[in-house]
Order: C-alpha cells, then sequence, then structure tokens
C-alpha cells in the first residue's frame, strides 16, 4: 500500500475538544465528514464494554459524558507528554482519574472503566476515527498523515503525538504547528505578502505565531503561546462558578456526583456558546435532590468573568512581538482561529493588542476558525505529497517555540539552541571525562526559557557509553543535537580522539520507549484493515447489484431502441460478466467491471435523461417523468435523475 | 577526491549542497563554512536582504518538505543539508553573530555569553577606560537595590540611574557604527590580500567586541535594578 503513489496523505487537526480530518480536492482543501454527516468529530472516546473491549468515538461517546462519566476520556490533549505532577491540579475538574501506582517521571496512564490507558493511546483511538471516515470517504486505504500540534507543544508532547499516529496506523508525514497550518489555509485564496499575526485560542491550548508572507514562503519569525490555556479553562471556571452557587444557595455539595458535575459542564459550554451571540442567557440544571439550580448570565458578567483568563494571551502576544521584533503596527493581517475566537471579547482584546481599529482593520474569520486548521494541515499534506498547481510555490519555515539547553553544573541551563530558531536546527557540543577511565557521560537536556535547569521542561537524559578509557579531560565526545522539521530533537555522538560513534542511551523524561509504542499500536488495527476490505467489497457487490438491475430493465424503456446493435450487444457482453466478477472476491476487478458497464451504458442514460426532459416540457410532471426513468431515487450515476431537479 | 553527484555522476563544487545539474540534495561534507552554504566570501559587509533572497531560494531545493517522497537518505541529508542552511542564515543574517562566527573561523577564542561550565556567568574584563563610571555605576545599583528591599523609591537616584542607562545605550549604538567601519576595513583587507592590516582589524573588532559586551551587561543590570 505504501508503494501506492497516488495514495492520499491526509490533512488531520487532532484538537483538544474536537479534531477534524480534511484533504486537498483538486485545488481546495476540503473538510471529509463523518458517517453522521458532520465534518466534527469531537475528541472524546468511550469504552462501551470491557468484555470484548467495544470503544466509541466522537459525538457517540459523547452520551456517554452523562451516562457513565468514569467511562469517557476527552481533553486527553491536555495530558500529552505530560507527568503527573503536571497535571493533578487539573484533573481535580475532570471525572477521570489517574492510575495509582503512578510514579514520578511516568507517562501517565488513565482509568477508563476496569483498564487504563495513555494519553497517546486515547488519541490514537480519535485518529484511528478520523482514518475510517477518509477510507469511507475515499473507498481507499489512508496510511499517511500530516496531524498539527499546538505551536508551542514542547519535544515531550510532539513525540507523545508522534506516537499516537503510529499507534493508530498511520505513518505521520510532518508535525505541523496549527497557527501556521491556519496561515497556509488563508494564504492558498489570496497571493499575500506582509507580516501576518494568527492568534489561536482553541478548547485547551494559546498559540500565538508572527509569520511573514513573501512569494509562497511562510516564514515564521516568533511564536509564543501556552499549552494550557483555552476554552476549557473559561468551562471549568463557569464549572467552579455554579459549584459554589448550588453549596451557598442551595446547601448542596454536587462535587460528589460525576453525573452532575457534567451536566453543569453541558449546561455552561451550551450557555458560553449562546452568549457569543445573545446578550443573555438562562442556565438551568436539575439536581440529584430533585431541586434545579437557575442562574441568568448577562453577557457583561460572563465578559467580566473570563476576563483573567483571556488576558493571559495578552502577555505572549506581546513576548511575540519583541522576538519578532515588530511593532503592533507592523503587522498587516491578524488570522483568528479556535472556536474560542467566537467569543466577542476574545476577538476585541486582538483588537487592542495589534491597534487593529485605529487602523481601519480587522481580524480576518473568513474561515471557520474549527475547521482552518485541518485545511491547513491538508494543504501541507498536498505540498508532501509533490504539490500541486495550488500549493506549488508554497514552503513552510518553522521554528522552535522553546530553547534547547543543557543542564551544566550547579544546575545552569546551557542554551544550545535559541527559541524562534527556524528548524531543521542544530548545534553541536563537546563533552570530556572528570575522572580517569570514566567511560560514560550522562548529559541532561532541557526546554524553557528559565536560568535553572530545575524549572525548564526536562525532555531527556542522555547516556553516552562507550568511551575508551582516558585520562580524564582527554576524550572529546562531539555530541550532535538536531531539530527536525517536525520539532522533535535527534541527538548522535561520536567520540573524536577514537572516532569512535558513542553509544546513546536515551531516556525520554515523560515519554513512551519505541518498544512500549510498538506495544500500544492498536490491537483491533489488523482487524480494522480485513474490515475494511470486507465492508468494501460488499459496497462493491452492492454497486454492481444495482447496476445489473438498472440494465435488466433497460430495454423496457424507449431509449433503449435508439441505441445500435453494437451498442446493445456490448451492453449484455458486459453485463454478463460483471454477473461472474460478482460471485468472486476481486474488489479490483469487480470495481473495473461495474465502471466499464457504466460507461457502456452512459448514451443510453443521455438519451433517457433527454426523453425525460423533452417530456416534462411537454406537461408532464417531474414525478411521472421521474417514474418514466424506471428507477427510484436510489439507483447510481448514470440511471439516476439527479440532473433534474423538482423546483 | 574529487566530488561527483550520486544520482547523475555530474562533477560537483566542493561542499556543494545540491547538483547543479540534476539538482539532487547531496550528502553534507565536513568543514563547509556559514560562508561556504551562501557561496560568500568570508568577507563583513552584507547586504540583509541579498542574504535573505538566497535563503528563499536555497530553501526552495533543500527543505525536508521538498523530499517527502524520496529515499530516506536523500531524506537524511536533505534534513542535514537544511539544518546547516538555517543555522547559516540564522548567524549571518545579524551583525553582532556573523562577527564572532568570522573571528571564531580566524581563530580567535569568543567568550561565550552563556553560563560557563563552573556555573558562574563569566565576567568580561572592563575597558579602562570606563573604570571611573562602572565604579560610579556599581554604587548606585547597591543603593537601588537597597532601597529596593526596603520598599523605598528615591526619585534623584532613578533619574541618575535612567541618564546611566541612556548613555550606555548611546554607546552601544556607537560601538556599532564602529563595527560597520571595521568591516569595511576588513573587507578591503581580504580583498587586498593585506595579511597585516587584516590581523590589524581583527583585534580591533575582538577588542570592540569584548566592550560592547560588557556595556551590555551594564545596560542589562540597569534595566534589572529599574525593574524594566
Amino acid at each position: 500500500m505504501s508503494e501506492n503513489k497516488d495514495e492520499r496523505i491526509v490533512g488531520i487537526d487532532l484538537g483538544t475538544t474536537n479534531s477534524l480530518v480534511a484533504f486537498m480536492q483538486g485545488e481546495q482543501p476540503v473538510v471529509i465528514p463523518g458517517e453522521d454527516g458532520l465534518n466534527l468529530v469531537p475528541s472524546v472516546v468511550a469504552l462501551a464494554n470491557d468484555g470484548p473491549r467495544k470503544f466509541v468515538v466522537g459525538n457517540g461517546a459523547r452520551q456517554y459524558l452523562v451516562e457513565t462519566p468514569e467511562r469517557v476520556i476527552y481533553s486527553a490533549k491536555r495530558l500529552m507528554g505530560r507527568g503527573v505532577d503536571d497535571v493533578r491540579e487539573e484533573l481535580k475538574l475532570f471525572p477521570f482519574h489517574l492510575a495509582d501506582d503512578l510514579q514520578a517521571g511516568e507517562v501517565l496512564r488513565i482509568k477508563l472503566g476496569s483498564e487504563e490507558f495513555t494519553p497517546p493511546e486515547i488519541s490514537a483511538y480519535v485518529l484511528r476515527q478520523l482514518k475510517k471516515n477518509a477510507e469511507r470517504y475515499f473507498g481507499a486505504p489512508v496510511t499517511k498523515a500530516v496531524i498539527t500540534v499546538p505551536a508551542y507543544f514542547n519535544d515531550a508532547q510532539r513525540q507523545a503525538t508522534k506516537d499516537a499516529g503510529r499507534m493508530a496506523g498511520l505513518e505521520v508525514l510532518r508535525l505541523v504547528n496549527e497557527p501556521t497550518a491556519a496561515a497556509l489555509a488563508y494564504g492558498l485564496d489570496r497571493k499575500k505578502e506582509g507580516i501576518v499575526a494568527v492568534y489561536d485560542l482553541g478548547g485547551g491550548t494559546f498559540d500565538i505565531s508572527i509569520l511573514k508572507l513573501h512569494e509562497g514562503i511562510f516564514e515564521v519569525i516568533a511564536t509564543n503561546g501556552d499549552t494550557h490555556l483555552g476554552g476549557d479553562d473559561i468551562d471549568n471556571l463557569l464549572i467552579a462558578i455554579a459549584i459554589d452557587d448550588i453549596q451557598g444557595e442551595l446547601g448542596i455539595d454536587v462535587r460528589t456526583s460525576p453525573e452532575t458535575v457534567q451536566a453543569i459542564r453541558k449546561e455552561v459550554i451550551a450557555a458560553k456558546i449562546a452568549l457569543s451571540s445573545e446578550p443573555l442567557v438562562r442556565i438551568s440544571v436539575d439536581l440529584p435532590t430533585g431541586e434545579r439550580y437557575q442562574r441568568e448570565l448577562p453577557r457583561e458578567a460572563f465578559e467580566q468573568i473570563i476576563k483573567p483568563v483571556i488576558d493571559r494571551t495578552i502577555e505572549p502576544c506581546k513576548q511575540a512581538l519583541k522576538d519578532a521584533g515588530v511593532t503592533p503596527e507592523q503587522i498587516d493581517e491578524v488570522v483568528l482561529v479556535g472556536g474560542s475566537t467566537r467569543i466577542p471579547s476574545v476577538s476585541q482584546l486582538t483588537d487592542d493588542v495589534f491597534h487593529l481599529h485605529a487602523r481601519g482593520k480587522k481580524p480576518h474569520t473568513e474561515l471557520n476558525p474549527d475547521e482552518v486548521v485541518a485545511l491547513g494541515a491538508a494543504v501541507q499534506a498536498n505540498i508532501l505529497g509533490g504539490g500541486s498547481k495550488a500549493t506549488e510555490d508554497m514552503l513552510l519555515l518553522d521554528v522552535t517555540p522553546l530553547s534547547l539547553g543543557i543542564e551544566a553544573l550547579g544546575g545552569v541551563v546551557a542554551k544550545i539552541i535559541q527559541r524562534n530558531s527556524t528548524i531543521p536546527a542544530s548545534a553541536t557540543e563537546h563533552f570530556t571525562t572528570g575522572v580517569d577511565g570514566q567511560t560514560n557521560v550522562a548529559i541532561h537536556v532541557v526546554q524553557g526559557e528559565r536560568e535553572m535547569a530545575k524549572d525548564c521542561r526536562s525532555l531527556a537524559r542522555f547516556d553516552l557509553k562507550g568511551i575508551p578509557p582516558m585520562s580524564a579531560g582527554l576524550p572529546r565526545i562531539e555530541v550532535k543535537f538536531l531539530i527536525d522539521a517536525n520539532g522533535i530533537l535527534h541527538v548522535s555522538a561520536r567520540e573524536q580522539r577514537s572516532g569512535k560513534e558513542a553509544e546513546i542511551e536515551v531516556k525520554p523524561t515523560y515519554g513512551l520507549t519505541d518498544e512500549q509504542v510498538e506495544t500500544m499500536i492498536l490491537d483491533s488495527f489488523d482487524n480494522a484493515e480485513a474490515d475494511f476490505a470486507e465492508r468494501q467489497l460488499i459496497e462493491a457487490r452492492n454497486e454492481a447489484d444495482t447496476i445489473l438491475a438498472a440494465v435488466d430493465k433497460a430495454p423496457s424503456n424507449a431509449a433503449w431502441q435508439q441505441l445500435t446493435d453494437e451498442e446493445r450487444g456490448q451492453i449484455a457482453l458486459l453485463k454478463d460478466e460483471l454477473f461472474v466478477l460478482k460471485q468472486g472476491d476481486d474488489l479490483k476487478a469487480l470495481r473495473a467491471g461495474t465502471e466499464a458497464l457504466d460507461k457502456a451504458t452512459r448514451r443510453f442514460a443521455e438519451l433517457m435523461m433527454d426523453a425525460a426532459v423533452s417530456s416534462a416540457i411537454k406537461g408532464e410532471t417531474m414525478d411521472s417523468a421521474g417514474d418514466k426513468l424506471g428507477e427510484g431515487p436510489t439507483a447510481p450515476h448514470p440511471f439516476a435523475p439527479a440532473e433534474i431537479s423538482k423546483d | 577526491m574529487s566530488a561527483a553527484c550520486w544520482s547523475c555522476g555530474s562533477a560537483l563544487a566542493a561542499g556543494a549542497p545540491f547538483c547543479v545539474a540534476c539538482g539532487k540534495v547531496q550528502a553534507p561534507t565536513a568543514d563547509v563554512t556559514y560562508f561556504d552554504v551562501f557561496g560568500l566570501p568570508r568577507k563583513l559587509a552584507l547586504d540583509t536582504s541579498t542574504l535573505e533572497r538566497a535563503f528563499y531560494k536555497l530553501s526552495r531545493k533543500l527543505h525536508p518538505d521538498v523530499y517527502a517522497r524520496a529515499s530516506e537518505r536523500e531524506q537524511q541529508w536533505s534534513l542535514e543539508q537544511t539544518s546547516l542552511l538555517n543555522d547559516a542564515y540564522r548567524t549571518l543574517k545579524n551583525a553582532i553573530p556573523r562577527t564572532e562566527y568570522l573571528l571564531k573561523l580566524e581563530g580567535v577564542e569568543i567568550e561565550q555569553d552563556r553560563a560557563s561550565e563552573n556555573g558562574a556567568k563569566k565576567e568580561s574584563r572592563m575597558p579602562p577606560d570606563l573604570l571611573e563610571e562602572v565604579f560610579e555605576l556599581n554604587m548606585q545599583l547597591e543603593e537601588m537595590r537597597m532601597n529596593q528591599k526596603m520598599g523605598e523609591d528615591d526619585p534623584q537616584l532613578r533619574g541618575d540611574l535612567e541618564k546611566a542607562k541612556t548613555q550606555f545605550e548611546g554607546q552601544l549604538a556607537e560601538s556599532d557604527s564602529d563595527l560597520q567601519k571595521l568591516w569595511v576595513k576588513w573587507d578591503a583587507a581580504v580583498d587586498a590580500d593585506d595579511e597585516a592590516s587584516q590581523a590589524d582589524a581583527k583585534n580591533k573588532m575582538v577588542a570592540l567586541l569584548d566592550r560592547r559586551r560588557y556595556v551590555r551587561n551594564l545596560v542589562r543590570d540597569v534595566n534589572e535594578a529599574l525593574g524594566a
């Protein structure tokens, strides 16, 4: 399959709240809907039963949130690449629980029903759903994807996302930063030049990126953000207020009832969304005691409540401007991305930060803020797939959001790659031994801007092994650090005196080892492939049946007589062939046979259509003309009265 | 060995990142300087907009995005060549890193402006002509910090520090324009192949960068004390 050059590469926005899959259709990126016809797949995973595991993902999983909250995980993105100490506070607001035996520094495991799952596994289930949706849409397997991540994601969070892709059976060709993806989607329509700021406030993360656009090159010059800031925080704030209210007014502590907390959550989210267009909403929640909590929330009060949350986006914006070396006035365009930018006061905030109103400008919101990142991912997927007319001059040059450093003696950080360096970026450092005959050197790599290693994010501990024993200070070990185009670090080392390639043992601080990822590749993956092939065959047989049935009826139509003997003979031949193919299980041949018969009957279909149209003009109703076509609305292409609309 | 393109066999220029004949990316070669990456001589007065255009042009040829469907080997080379290109552009586009890099190529040990091995920040040597000013400034900084600890504010002292800050910032700007004059001197000496003149320009640049680093640290200290 991977040899197939025409295989479509999809673009995936793996979001905190919702996820989407898109691809480039001709010159335009489009979102692929799920079976339910909806573009957004909620990033919610429910374990419906334990016995034979049954997972439900997306909209279907949402009902479990209220019914059996202990069997559902949502917002798993906030837990990706993080340790137990990072999330303990935050988890208090979620209904799910961590495994009891977690050690500091270990990859999180979350209880789901009677089992435990790591955040990348949960994300893998979401990704697999998107993969299925795309396969259903294309009628062909999908194994390659571009996945977006928040620009401010660190190495561990990026690696976790890549791992999730692998578990879902996707080769992740590139991780693209979300704001940059959005810029790509916007940049496709108009050939823009100049400096653009992308403000991306999603469900759980905030990014600000400043880009320079020049002749199709999208050069990120600075990025900043907060991977724990988004719509979730607004929801949690509103939930906390409601819980307090209920405690104060009715004396009921609902925190012990996860079902009620989820009901409140559902209600405040609806209120938040409504307040983007309404001046006032009413919140109403039934309590387990039979009482009802009600409260009116005017938009002004809402804006007061959320101000501390959204104000946290101001500082990253200012820092990004400073790092980019530009003033707000030099920003030509501002693009708003992420569902939370629908809140009027968020839009107002960007206006203030970038002095838009004063300059007669407005932020860009033309593309749906929920979909624009996925659309951009599809554009990048197209570029990686070899490009098309629409993308031929486009090239994305992104940066690393955080400085990379090594812990030196005394716990201070020696920075070796500065933040906002264009990636791929590299740095070479030399190390030596401190003791005679020493054969190991340990290197602690961190990411962040603080002076002390303990205040930065620990990425990994590298153990350089197999150094030839020499006097202290004599070995000269050259270590090369390389951040690839995904923002992921690679390390290689060489002892220069002996020229020996040093062996490196990597202990990722918050990551899974390759071996662990291997064991987590979704169990049912192989089954899914088999299921898929089977489903395709069934669908193809159904298609063949439909066309065969239509051809059977054809001679009774007047148009049939207008065909030449040769045409009729050809149709009969192909019909017999298809009948035989339908009994076998060669999918390709079956499809080819169906297509051949379809092609052979095209002129007949046209003649029939003409007849229908002219009889309609003669005064027959469309409905009866439709009857004359001999087929109901379920017929496939050549016989379908699809060209005739009823109005 | 004279290098040939792995793909089409055409002869390659030394250190060429891609083959001019067939456009394929080549294995990175050791000892390529950042100047080589752009095919530039080791001169300092660079037009940054020309450099930017060259950077974009090379990026279009070397970037991993262009090699997403190529062999694993080419992907790896593209990654290494692009990281070299990016490192080179980042270094050469800014005046100070560019000068420091050239001096390093010329065998000068540049003081690293980051935490050193023993964890303490290395202080640059104080330029002798600044002795008096620095002595007074340090007294004022000490007083300011004491005031802050006590929660007091002395407008007079604050004013003095603001003035000192403006003065040192002026010196920074001055050193930048002095540096540009030294670039011209260096470049001319390179063109004339005048070794003595090159050595002179080099030594002056080293001294100027030392002083500049010192003054910049002063400005940083004053900013910290002023809480800016």
